[in-house]
């Protein structure tokens, strides 16, 4: 390491010694000191190297035995770790070997613990990819039967219940979630902690009862019937808890600070969480409602005891049966037919791509700070 | 006319109220006065039988070391005291004569008319510069006759206008400390208060932002009462006309050991706790 540095200075220091002093300032190399040099690089695939054949050597000529595929791999990192250490060690010595040891499991960790989101993504993307286009969104699974091509039908009347169920289950779980957060960060009065406690046990209700519920009273007692309200209602009580135990959190980050400097300025109690706890924690307040949505978007079990499922389009949220996109993928991909099952991986893509929006939209309505686009609109409004 | 012949000119004109032709105008701002003020954290007692008059025209400066209970006094001078939840207090406070804790007076009016000025810096981050002038107006619900206006004057009497006035719709967290204490101050004045009382204002700031701090109290001064706790003994000179040495010995409340000009507490202090406080032998 120390020769390689010494032949990195040398032709900077050969062009500073003819240059004027003023020159040698400017002209001194930069150094990272923290950079990857290609020497470690070189290093680290050397080991990677050397500990592969090796694996190759045990497993194929030793081995009376044949072992493959998962095995070979962890062998070959297990063999890895003690070469690449002997060889760190050699060149720099005990503590940079440890430190690089420890960087490379925790770097490992890290891997392991992506691999599967990755997995999951592109194997749906792959699969679900070829399904669609156009008419997979623009059209419904009304006059589509076991003979239809693949890309026949689509998903609409799933796509407009899904959409209509979500926003109606946002539109009332939110200003509860928030009021209840308000509550319980702001006034903290008596019912606070059962209520903190109810809110951390909702969260792991699991999603059949809640559908169970909705289906008892509303679909059957009242007689409504299924209905995508029905389906909303269900999605409801799965958002609340985890809206509200997010948007606390984030209340309770706001600094105790900007509320007694608004009570400092005359404010009723009331104006100064509207007016300044509220917007201060609007990036964190976006992120806990999409993150109520994501929670519930995905949800299978209590839609199909509330929503029913339907191969037609219905827009009317609040009568007969409607649709949406994960029964779609449990009705289809039940199916014997290689086409339907095509069908339910294009589902299950769009449903990922819808994840994917909402959290974009979230950094978005999250990220604007005053001044941007989002309280310059509001001025305008105000005008 | 130097800063200083005008603090005399105003201590004699509070000092006698007497109007002659060539006394400088009534000094605007409400008095506020405590009597008898005790206060409690839960059992513990922190403050017992204060009496401090802080008159218009006049800046008073509390000071006393860490823990001697001045800070405590400030913030039930506008019912900030009783935002700690085990807090409570005996005596009354007076402002031009109506006590802030009766009825008479509600407890939103009585904090738009004594503002205040915390120690570490603390604009609204989700607003812009210009929104944290008006905050105080839209949060008591109330409509700026001319918003523009109102923000320009209220930035000059802080004196941050020229450093801000081509940014007002930027976020305020972009200012440094100091402007934003500044900030601070003129959204405070912004609801036009008779009372402004200020914790360690310049405790977080670097020696420049507090002398700007200090020119501007030095401007305001004739507006609107000034109360303002430091902990630094050459500010306390600098700026008040009027100074309260508080002290607390261990496990005692703290109280007023002494009181008067400012000239007289750090000239010829009649108590040796005092003298030996402001010559910095303690605290």
């Amino acid at each position: 390491m120390a020769a390689t540095r010494a032949i990195e200075q040398k032709p900077a220091e050969k062009q500073d010694i003819p240059d004027k002093a003023v020159d040698a300032a400017k002209a001194a190399p930069r150094r990272r000191p923290r950079a990857w040099r290609w020497a470690d690089i070189g290093e680290f695939a050397g080991s990677a190297a050397s500990a592969l054949l090796l694996t190759w050597l045990i497993f194929d000529r030793f081995l009376p035995f044949r072992i493959q595929g998962v095995a070979f791999v962890v062998a070959w990192y297990v063999l890895t770790l003690p070469i690449y250490w002997l060889v760190v060690r050699d060149g720099h010595g005990p503590v940079t070997a440890r430190d690089r040891l420890a960087s490379l499991l925790i770097t490992t960790g890290a891997a392991v613990a992506l691999s599967p989101i990755f997995l999951v993504v592109g194997y749906v993307t792959v699969r679900g990819l070829g399904v669609i286009d156009f008419s997979f969104l623009a059209e419904t699974m009304e006059l589509t039967g076991p003979l239809s091509e693949a890309d026949d039908g689509g998903l609409l009347h799933s796509l407009i219940g899904t959409l209509e169920q979500l926003g109606i289950a946002t539109l009332i779980a939110v200003p509860l979630g928030v009021l209840t957060a308000v509550y319980l960060s702001e006034i903290s009065g008596p019912l606070a902690r059962p209520t903190r406690l109810v809110a951390d046990a909702m969260t792991a209700l699991p999603s059949i009862v809640a559908g169970l519920f909705v289906y008892s009273i509303v679909v059957i007692r009242t007689g409504w019937g299924f209905s995508g309200f029905a389906g909303s209602l269900a999605l409801t009580i799965l958002m609340l808890p985890t809206v509200t135990i997010a948007a606390e959190q984030v209340l309770r980050v706001v600094p105790g600070s900007l509320r007694e400097a608004a009570l400092a300025l005359g404010s009723p109690y009331w104006r100064s969480v509207l007016l300044v706890v509220l917007p201060t924690a609007r990036a964190g307040l976006a992120t806990a409602v999409i993150l109520g949505m994501a929670r519930v978007v995905g949800e299978t079990a209590p839609v199909l005891l509330t929503v029913g499922g339907t191969n037609v389009l219905n827009v009317n949220p609040f009568s007969d049966y409607q649709d949406n996109i994960p029964l779609f993928v449990f009705n289809q991909i039940r199916s014997s037919k290689e086409t339907f099952v095509e069908r339910a991986w294009g589902g299950a893509l769009l449903l990922l791509v819808l994840v994917l929006i909402l959290f974009v939209l979230a950094r978005l309505a999250g990220g604007a700070g005053p001044g941007g686009g989002r309280s310059r609109r509001r001025k305008g409004a105000a005008k | 006319m130097s800063t200083q012949e005008t603090e005399k000119e105003t201590e004699t004109t509070t000092a006698t109220m007497t109007t002659t032709a060539t006394m400088p105008v009534q000094p605007a701002g409400g008095t506020l006065r405590g009597v008898g003020v005790s206060a409690w954290f839960g059992a513990r007692r922190v403050l017992e039988g204060v009496n401090i008059d802080m008159r218009a025209g006049v800046v008073t400066a509390l000071i006393g070391p860490s823990g001697c209970g001045k800070s405590t006094f400030l913030r039930i001078l506008n019912r900030m005291h009783e935002l700690v939840p085990i807090a409570s207090l005996a005596g009354s406070v007076l402002l031009d004569g109506d006590d802030i804790y009766g009825t008479a007076l509600p407890i939103t009016e009585v904090r738009r008319r004594i503002g205040m000025v915390f120690q570490k810096p603390n604009p609204f981050p989700a607003m812009t510069i210009g929104d944290n002038v008006m905050a105080g107006l839209k949060l008591t619900g109330r409509k700026a006759a001319n918003r523009e206006q109102l923000i320009e004057e209220s930035l000059r009497r802080a004196g941050l206008w020229n450093e801000v006035r081509n940014r007002l719709s930027a976020p305020a967290g972009g200012l440094s400390g100091g402007q934003q204490q500044r900030l601070c101050i003129a959204r405070s004045l912004a609801v036009r208060p008779d009372v402004l009382l200020m914790d360690e204002p310049c405790s977080a700031l670097d020696p420049t932002s507090t002398r700007r701090i200090e020119e501007t109290i030095h401007e305001l001064k004739d507006q609107v009462t000034i109360v303002i706790v430091t902990h630094n003994m050459q500010q306390a000179q600098r700026v008040s006309q009027h100074c309260a040495f508080f002290l607390a010995a261990e496990d005692e409340p703290g109280r007023v050991v002494e009181q008067g000009a400012t000239e007289h507490i750090f000239g010829s202090p009649e108590d040796p706790r005092t003298a030996d406080y402001v010559n910095g032998r303690f605290g």
